[in-house]
């Protein structure tokens, strides 16, 4: 008979349940994880990592198109698209069990099925009923309880996923074929992004956006800049638009989208919709408890405690933004709290944000007009990555990094980056933000040369004495 | 084996204290009782004796540190040939290095610019320090939320609002004289005194009786006990006017024991001994050393102790029992000539006596001009403990005392 008293159970193996569960595992407390599909959730699964797999695919499809930039010359260049999808899913797959063995080195239990709140049991436990395929409910009992069950795709009426026309992020992950002509409703960081793979793998793409512009929580030069490159690349991109019915027919899809005064009608063959997210708070249990959802997200405080002494909440399921290393360091701040450590509430404007379109978007803080908002007189520096000489190098010299101080106080209030490799360079201002470091030390910290970092450096000194190199 | 030396509790209300300095380097050898360092509390400094023998291996506290809480490791003691441990956190006995990691020379990579380490080191994110200075906050009185203790700029803002003045009294920063000027950082003495008398100041309703009181009798009876004193030998004395004013103020209070009072929100507390603080200035402040139970003691009695206590004022050696606590306060600035001044109140006392300078006046006496030396003293008072009526009475029952000192010797 395997174990079913914890003092912690987590329900959700994704980023947030399965760190939570290592780390409890780490402070020597007994935990079980509850997963109904697969460990590693969405991100690993159907989310941040197989979409990676899929753009490194089109970077290099861009790239065999570009030959001729490096002096290159090959013919005839094709891709087995069927391949390329497999590549995805491999990786995957391979994360998903790097994570099955990091619980079971951890000696962590993972029960297949879901679970649900069942109510208090002896000595003021909480019960959690688990329903497993194939099998009678059981019920497992915990101190506490970490609901970490993430969220899926929101449907809008008229564009549910059909399985043919219509996908969303999981079909979009696994297609078949290249659709020629695609469709994609919502600019966000999903949007965009499967925008990108397939604009760049050949296919014809439209992007439709209701906000006035594209990656909408984005600062307004950076979608700018983006929507530019899209354009560029050649992708049809409308904002601030309405989208009619889709009509469908027998082998595609027409739609109206009115933008910019005038009405286009748009055939495609495939519509992705990733207009947003919802939580996954059914079945859960909550009915007759304290916890409270609000708009399909359970309300929590800044340790992740529910209504409900004992139960928590993190991640996706606990509310934007609905970032993988937000939940991560929700589950590790929540577990500690719940070991009695120290904890340190998590600044939503400390958390970076990064988006894999080409070129990249990675950002953290505030935007220079939420700044304003907010009563900061603020300092602004920007610097081209045109004018850096790795950028020049490597042949992207799309980009820009821009930096919001607080004139006052010398605060580092936020950056907002585009360009290649910004998502990997973005945590060197997430430290000074989390760090609490101002220009001063910013300014007299040595970059290495030649990176394209060093346009990080330059865009802090724009702010203040000048940049350098423009 | 390495022993930490801990920083002492000098009184059970000790929470804190400063490293006022250090009279063992690093690497002497100590002997038990040796004094290793002097520790500052509010008032007070005292000394802090080695209990055990061995070599001062580190010094983890460096002087003029303030704020240090009782029995936080300040330094490390080790054994001959032992190896020191880099911090208190680390003191379980170290793995021995080799002989080359000691000899190895130290400042060769240092820069001379740091070689000074930095004293009052105060974990802060740069954030948080540039707004503590320019919202004028000691960062040393900040209380850190971040990593370990760390400093952070909501810690900064807390408390620069929790210190802020109240809203409707804030008072545009007065600018600098655009001479050149120097930052004297407070002593924690300086704290206290400017902590307790702005107290004292601004919530004890103060009122003032002053009265002149002739000396000449007083001074009279002074230069006969003095004329008793053997010529040498313990047993000598030398009484000063203050003394016997002292002796007047007890005598006073025992006539009129209202006076002898504090004020609490829920009740009067009446004293039943006459403990006197005399206001002493040493460098950088003052200090009021007790008189206890003066009304008890002969003039030669207090004479010695007051003698004794501000010797020991000036160096710095009373202990927490001695200056804290009393019942009355006397603060005399008659060596300084002064004509007359008010003193503020030392709480939860009622009442201080300032006592200016005797001076050579004319007075008039039956219908004749005389001169008289004549001293104005005046008593503030905490209105909620002693009316105007009562404050009156002490007055003139210490007036009547001084001018007909005999009750002094009886």
């Amino acid at each position: 008979m395997s174990k079913t008293d914890f003092d912690i159970l987590v329900i959700g193996g994704g980023p947030g349940g399965y760190v939570a569960a290592l780390r409890a595992a780490q402070l020597g407390l007994s935990v079980g994880v509850v997963e109904a599909q697969h460990l590693g959730g969405i991100c690993l699964n159907w989310g941040c990592i197989p979409t990676k797999a899929l753009l490194r695919a089109s970077e290099i499809n861009h790239l065999l198109h570009d030959l001729d930039t490096y002096g290159f010359k090959a013919d005839a260049v094709s891709f087995d698209f069927t391949k390329i999808v497999g590549r995805s899913r491999a990786v995957s797959k391979q994360l998903a069990s790097g994570v099955a063995h990091l619980l079971k080195k951890a000696k962590v239990p993972v029960f297949n099925g879901y679970g649900k709140l069942d109510g208090i049991g002896p000595e003021g436990k909480r019960k959690v009923k688990l329903s497993q395929k194939d099998s009678a409910e059981t019920t497992l009992t915990a101190r506490h309880v970490i609901l970490a069950t993430g969220a899926r795709a929101r449907v809008l009426p008229g564009l549910e996923p059909d399985g043919k026309f219509v996908w969303s992020y999981r079909e979009a992950l696994v297609p078949d074929e290249l659709p020629k002509r695609l469709l994609v409703i919502g600019s966000g960081a999903i949007g965009t992004e499967f925008a990108s793979f397939y604009r760049n793998m050949g296919s014809d793409v439209t992007l439709v956006e209701v906000a006035p512009r594209v990656l909408p929580v984005e600062d307004e030069e950076i979608s700018a800049l983006a929507q530019k490159s899209f354009e560029k690349q050649g992708m049809k991109v409308f904002t601030s638009a309405k989208l009619g019915p889709l009509s469908k027919n027998a082998t595609d899809v027409t739609v109206t989208v009115e933008a910019g005064g005038k009405t286009h009608n748009i055939t495609v063959d495939r519509v992705i919709s990733a207009v947003g997210i919802v939580g996954n708070v059914e079945n859960l249990g909550l009915e007759n408890t304290k916890i409270t959802v609000d708009r399909t997200h359970i309300v929590t405080d800044a340790l992740c405690r529910t209504g409900e002494a004992g139960v928590y909440a993190i991640g996706d399921v606990a509310g934007a933004p609905w970032l993988a290393h937000k939940a991560s360091h929700e589950a590790v701040m929540c577990v500690e709290a719940i070991a009695g450590k120290t904890v340190h509430p998590i600044d939503a404007t400390k958390i970076p944000g990064c988006t894999y379109c080409r070129p990249q978007v990675a950002s953290v803080g505030y935007t220079e007009a939420r700044a304003k908002e907010a009563g900061y007189k603020v300092r602004v520096g920007k610097f081209p990555l045109i004018a850096n000489g790795k950028a020049l190098a490597m042949g992207e010299t799309e980009g820009l990094v821009k930096t919001v101080f607080d004139a006052q106080t010398g605060e580092l209030l936020g950056a907002h980056m585009i360009g290649a490799e910004v998502t990997e360079m973005i945590q060197g201002y997430v430290i000074a933000r989390s760090g609490e470091l101002t220009e001063a030390e910013l300014t007299e910290t040595i970059f290495p040369h030649p990176t394209i970092s060093e346009s990080m450096h330059e865009a802090v000194l724009a702010a203040y004495s000048g940049a350098l190199h423009f | 084996m390495a022993t930490e030396v801990l920083m002492p509790a000098l009184s059970p209300t000790m929470t804190e204290g400063a490293v006022a300095r250090w009279l063992k380097k690093e690497g002497d050898t100590i002997s038990a009782g040796d004094v290793l360092a002097e520790i500052e509390t509010d008032k007070a400094t005292m000394e802090v004796e080695a209990v055990e023998e061995g070599i001062l291996g580190r010094i983890l506290v460096q002087e003029g540190t303030q704020g240090v809480s009782v029995n936080t490791p300040i330094a490390i003691l080790v054994e001959e040939g032992e190896a020191v441990p880099e911090s208190a956190s680390t003191a379980a006995p170290v793995k021995k290095e080799p002989e080359a990691a000691a000899s190895e020379p130290k400042a060769a990579s240092q820069p001379l610019a740091a070689a000074t380490p930095p004293k009052n080191r105060v974990f802060a994110s740069p954030l948080a320090k540039r707004v503590a200075s320019q919202k004028n906050i000691d960062l040393t009185t900040v209380k850190g939320s971040g990593p370990n203790g760390r400093i952070v700029r909501k810690d900064v803002d807390a408390a620069a609002q929790k210190g802020a003045p109240v809203k409707g009294q804030e008072t545009p920063e007065a600018p600098l004289s655009s001479g050149g000027h120097k930052i004297v950082p407070h002593s924690t003495m300086r704290k206290v005194i400017a902590k307790r008398l702005a107290e004292s100041k601004s919530t004890v309703p103060h009122f003032y009786v002053s009265v002149d009181v002739e000396l000449d009798a007083l001074l009279a009876l002074r230069s006969q006990l003095n004329a008793t004193s053997p010529a040498e030998g313990p047993d000598t004395f030398k009484l000063s006017v203050n003394d016997m004013l002292v002796k007047a103020a007890a005598v006073a209070l025992k006539r009129i024991p209202s006076v002898n009072a504090s004020f609490t929100d829920d009740a009067m507390i009446m004293y039943d001994d006459v403990d006197i603080s005399v206001a002493v200035s040493i460098p950088d402040g003052l200090i009021t050393p007790i008189v206890k139970q003066a009304d008890k003691k002969s003039l030669k009695q207090i004479s010695q102790e007051t003698k004794d206590l501000v010797k020991r004022a000036r160096a710095g050696k009373l202990k927490p029992e001695e200056f804290q606590g009393g019942t009355f306060s006397i603060s005399n600035m008659g060596m300084y000539g002064v004509k007359d001044f008010s003193a503020i109140i030392n709480p939860p006392q009622a009442a201080i006596l300032a006592i200016a300078a005797g001076r050579k006046l004319p007075v008039v006496k039956g219908s004749e001009i005389a001169i008289a030396t004549v001293m104005t003293v005046t008593l503030s008072v905490d209105h909620r403990v002693v009316d105007g009526s009562t404050a009156a009475e002490w007055l003139s029952a210490f007036r009547s005392i001084v001018e007909s000192p005999l009750s002094l010797v009886i």
